[in-house]
């Protein structure tokens, strides 16, 4: 298919986990808003409670995988460092390079400075919430229908992962865009 | 539609709540932190080709879990005021995505 291991798991990585997790999360926020007492009926909360515990599981494990990979594999290779000066090679030798490459060029380095310095550290916050949210569902249960507070909260967390996330993966798919990991 | 009956007690979600707030702001303070000393950058740099995330992310996941366990054995018989635990979570969490921003960033290489 023309594209290289490195490229394949950097797919796997963003685009398949990533992009299961970014997929995920609308149809549980969804699910979470309608479950009011006031808004389903009996027969109706045992479906809206396993899409929305399944739901927060599978995002949560995917959100793991996606950043346990994303920092060891795909990122490993994005900073591998040139074996001689960046300011002596040419641009398609420091295109291997991605770090160095846009550190290289000093109308893309932010690219490096702070668009992937955030994204690498602060994707790892939307495991962590999208866990201790399924563990709460998972906990409580049908309970929760008794708690609009705690349903708010969760909600506003789960919204909070997601937006994380997607920001992770735009910033992700730019970076991508401008200096592949190949 | 009835609601089951039970009393409830939400200690526990307060405690998964709390741990989450914390591992979350403790990895932006380790992010910080490396970026402010090369004593703790090259602490933390357990995987050479990943750097000092790769310290910095395991340190926050067991400070996480830890911190979550330790609160789950105090609080899980408590009832809590969620409004309360709601905005101080709220701030954790908001402070330690803050924290991951490269305020102090010098170009950094692996490899």
């Amino acid at each position: 298919m023309g594209l290289t291991i490195h490229e394949l798991i950097t797919i796997l990585h963003g685009m398949v986990m990533g992009g299961i997790v970014l997929l995920l999360f609308p149809v549980v926020l969804a699910q979470l808003w309608c479950l009011r007492p006031e808004w389903i009926t009996n027969k109706g909360l045992k479906k809206y409670l396993t899409v929305v515990k399944g739901g927060t599981w599978v995002i949560s494990i995917f959100s793991w995988l996606t950043v346990i990979i994303g920092s060891y594999l795909p990122y490993s290779w994005y900073r591998l460092k040139p074996p001689i000066s960046a300011q002596l090679m040419t641009g398609r030798d420091l295109m291997r390079y991605p770090a160095a490459y846009l550190i290289a060029h000093p109308n893309l380095s932010a690219w490096e400075e702070v668009a992937m310095e955030w994204k690498e550290h602060a994707g790892w916050i939307v495991p962590i919430l999208t866990t201790a949210v399924a563990f709460i569902l998972t906990y409580y249960n049908s309970r929760l229908l008794e708690e609009p507070k705690l349903r708010k909260i969760l909600f506003t967390f789960l919204a909070l992962a997601f937006v994380v996330a997607a920001m992770c993966g735009l910033l992700g798919a730019l970076i991508t865009k401008i200096a592949p990991v190949r | 539609m009835n609601t089951p009956e039970s009393h409830f007690n939400n200690g526990t979600a307060v405690a998964a709540l709390f741990g989450a707030g914390i591992g979350c702001l403790v990895l932006g303070l380790l992010t910080l932190l490396t970026k402010v000393s090369s004593t703790i950058e090259n602490a933390l740099d357990l995987y050479r080709p990943t750097g000092p995330v790769s310290g910095i992310t395991t340190l926050a996941v067991i400070v996480w879990l830890v911190a979550w366990a330790a609160m789950h054995t105090f609080l899980r018989n408590r009832q809590m005021d969620l409004h309360k635990v709601y905005i101080i979570v709220l701030i954790l969490v908001g402070l330690g995505l803050l924290a991951c921003f490269p305020f102090f960033e010098a170009p950094e290489w692996g490899g």
